[in-house]
């Protein structure tokens, strides 16, 4: 028998989603002040309306839903998926008053992309955007990539208990890197942080002797470092890295998505001195492996294109958008049109099986992720040697992740659900782009790249696309990030409501 | 003067024949159309016109403009010289100067690590840019005082539900 949902169910749901609301309004003073900075005083008002929208609810929330209680685990899953929508309504608030965007759906799916770290647009003349919106599209992606619950866990919300991990599993972060949850997110935050003042440093003099004002090459810096190690993809101007036209700056950034895609455990050991982990752990083995493979499809797919005029010119246009693809960045050295133009269906299937595959798990990529990849061959090889091994030999398999682990039933059945789901989310959104007329590999490509959160676009995103697909790749950011179990949650929860007694 | 008729007609004709190669050495094409058709004008000379955006990032004795004709920004590789006669760029507080450009088109230039971009020989400046005076929108001012009052009026009914 399934159990209707209570009212207690709803207001301790109520009381915690308007907490993290205030967490994310108390972040729209940062383009408030940028906007105050650089004099922008029309953007700066676009953020004020839409604090106080989101003060008012957040306030509206605790008042009405006022409680002492925990969350249990249902509760949490369902303020961790419910937040991520609210995050999307409130923070296409700004998006939309700046006139950037056609329609509200137009500036929901871009603030979606944004929060999920993924990257697809549907932003109009971004080149004359503002300093303050245009801060606000890379900040959503740095929050996104932690993840907002970790926002609200680490800074602005006080008196989670054992609610807090509930909700920061939710959030797709399985893995705790110090004993307790707050430290970890604070811990999340203080990489973050310190790789943002290195990376924008970096971006910042490449930018200075690339040619750029020096301002305007430090906020160029600061927004490609927040989208490539948030591994989103939004860029200040619309050419993407294209713009910059410098090999340097394709360095760095791809320096920049590959310690994106780092699990921030892997980070925390490195940081302690532990060099040797980043050899064999088991992540980036498979991380290594499957660029190698990925690569190689793009590259053999490109020279029977004849698409590029030297091996030089290949691997850079090639490696790039295969990198970027990989961690789920979207950064793009090529336009849309050239996929489908100068790029043939075995480079595309390269990069869509990069995308696909994702980077490692708690890190900011979306997509399968390396884990699940490396288990599930770990499984696949077990039985091949319990095929071929006499019966009577125990056969035991083992993988380095942080420590040893032994692969046991449980976690690969854990690695092959997800990995199914991730697929079949993959060739629903296909189905939906065929449905309005795309070949089927486009439409897989820009399934992927939404569901994977990674950006990378072959044309099909585009404001003319209809709503339903636009509302499509929405649903499949979202599903996407939050890795499934959430979403799940919030579903079962809605059946309950309907059908429960 | 005796008009030789045989040599009017050669050099009537001799002009009817370049005038098309000059009007395809001055086609102007859009973004969409190089970027959707690039092998087609891969090496040839193409005039392109839109405004110039962001930052002209010189390089010795060159520079990256980027044009943006609506659609797509290209990569125009020109001389700083020419570089020059642009004064003003796009960006929120600007609009840049409209320019034309021509010169070769390069769906995967070898010397710029595969960029598709046009390496101008000419730049025409077809229409100047300005600074956009930012006059404050009323009605979201009138907007944020309003809600910042039913903000203050939800704490202090806040308040009153305390006591």
């Amino acid at each position: 028998m399934i159990l209707k949902p209570r009212l207690e169910d709803l207001k301790i749901i109520g009381f915690y989603l308007g907490k993290i609301i205030l967490g994310l309004a108390f972040t729209m003073a940062v383009p408030i002040l940028a906007g105050l900075c650089f004099k922008e005083l029309n953007p700066a008002l676009d953020f004020l309306i839409s604090i106080e929208i989101s003060v008012f609810l957040g306030l509206l929330l605790l008042k009405i839903c006022h409680t002492e209680k925990d969350l249990n685990w249902m509760q949490g899953m369902i303020v961790v998926s419910l937040s991520w929508i609210v995050a999307m309504f409130l923070g296409a608030i700004p998006l939309y008053l700046s006139g950037h965007w056609k329609t509200f759906l137009d500036a929901c799916f871009d603030a979606m992309s944004g929060f999920a770290t993924t990257g697809l647009v549907l932003v109009q003349d971004l080149d004359h955007m503002s300093y303050t919106h245009n801060l606000w599209r890379h900040l959503i992606m740095f929050l996104g990539g932690q993840g907002i619950v970790v926002i609200a866990l680490s800074f602005f919300v006080r008196g989670f208990s054992s609610g807090a991990f509930k909700m920061y599993v939710g959030e797709a972060r399985d893995e705790r890197i110090l004993p307790n949850v707050v430290h970890t997110s604070r811990f999340i935050w203080l990489v973050s942080f310190v790789y943002l003042v290195l990376g924008t440093i970096a971006l910042g003099i490449t930018g200075i002797f690339n040619g750029i004002k020096p301002l305007n090459s430090f906020f160029h810096g600061v927004c490609i470092f927040m989208a490539a190690f948030d591994t989103g993809g939004f860029s200040p101007q619309s050419q993407s890295i294209l713009y910059y036209h410098s090999l340097v700056y394709e360095i760095i950034t791809v320096i920049i998505m590959v310690l994106g895609a780092f699990n921030f455990k892997l980070h925390y050991h490195l940081w302690m001195g532990n060099r040797k982990e980043i050899f064999r752990n088991i992540e980036t083995s498979t991380l290594f492996i499957t660029i190698i493979i990925t690569f190689s499809i793009v590259a053999v797919g490109l020279v029977q294109m004849g698409s590029y005029p030297s091996a030089v010119t290949l691997f850079r246009k090639g490696f790039y958008q295969l990198i970027s693809g990989h961690t789920g960045t979207g950064f793009q050295t090529i336009y849309p049109q050239q996929f489908l133009a100068d790029w043939n269906n075995l480079a595309l299937v390269g990069v869509t099986l990069a995308m696909a595959l994702g980077g490692a798990v708690c890190s900011t990529t979306g997509a399968i992720k390396m884990l699940r990849i490396g288990v599930i061959f770990k499984a696949f090889k077990e039985d091949l040697k319990r095929i071929i091994m006499p019966e009577r030999a125990l056969v035991i398999e083992k993988f380095h992740h942080i420590k040893e682990v032994f692969l046991e039933d449980k976690l690969v059945r854990s690695a092959f659900i997800i990995t199914l789901a991730y697929i079949i989310l993959y060739g629903l959104g296909a189905l939906v782009g065929m449905f309005y007329g795309h070949p089927f590999l486009n439409a897989l490509f820009e399934s992927t790249s939404a569901a994977a959160n990674v950006g990378l676009s072959c044309g099909i995103t585009n404001i003319a696309m209809p709503a339903a697909l636009k509302v499509t790749y929405i649903i499949q950011m979202w599903t996407g990030r939050l890795e499934f179990m959430s979403v799940f949650t919030i579903l079962g929860f809605l059946i309950a409501a309907l059908k429960g007694k | 003067m005796k008009i030789n008729f045989k040599s009017v007609l050669l050099i009537l004709l001799l002009i009817l024949a370049a005038y098309p190669r000059i009007h395809v050495f001055c086609q102007s094409l859009s973004s969409s159309e190089l970027i959707g058709n690039a092998k087609e004008h891969d090496g040839k000379p193409v005039t392109f016109t839109g405004e110039a955006i962001g930052d002209i990032m010189l390089r010795g004795e060159f520079a990256w403009v980027n044009i943006n004709d609506g659609d797509n920004a290209l990569g125009i590789w020109m001389s700083a010289a020419l570089a020059k006669e642009i004064n003003f760029t796009g960006s929120y507080k600007t609009r840049g100067d409209k320019v034309e450009v021509t010169g070769i088109f390069h769906r995967a230039c070898s010397e710029h690590g595969g960029d598709l971009d046009i390496h101008a020989q000419s730049l025409r400046k077809l229409g100047d840019g300005r600074i956009v005076n930012q006059k404050l929108n009323l009605d979201k001012r009138n907007l944020s005082i309003s809600l910042f009052g039913a903000l203050i009026l939800i704490w202090i009914l806040s308040l009153f539900r305390h006591r």
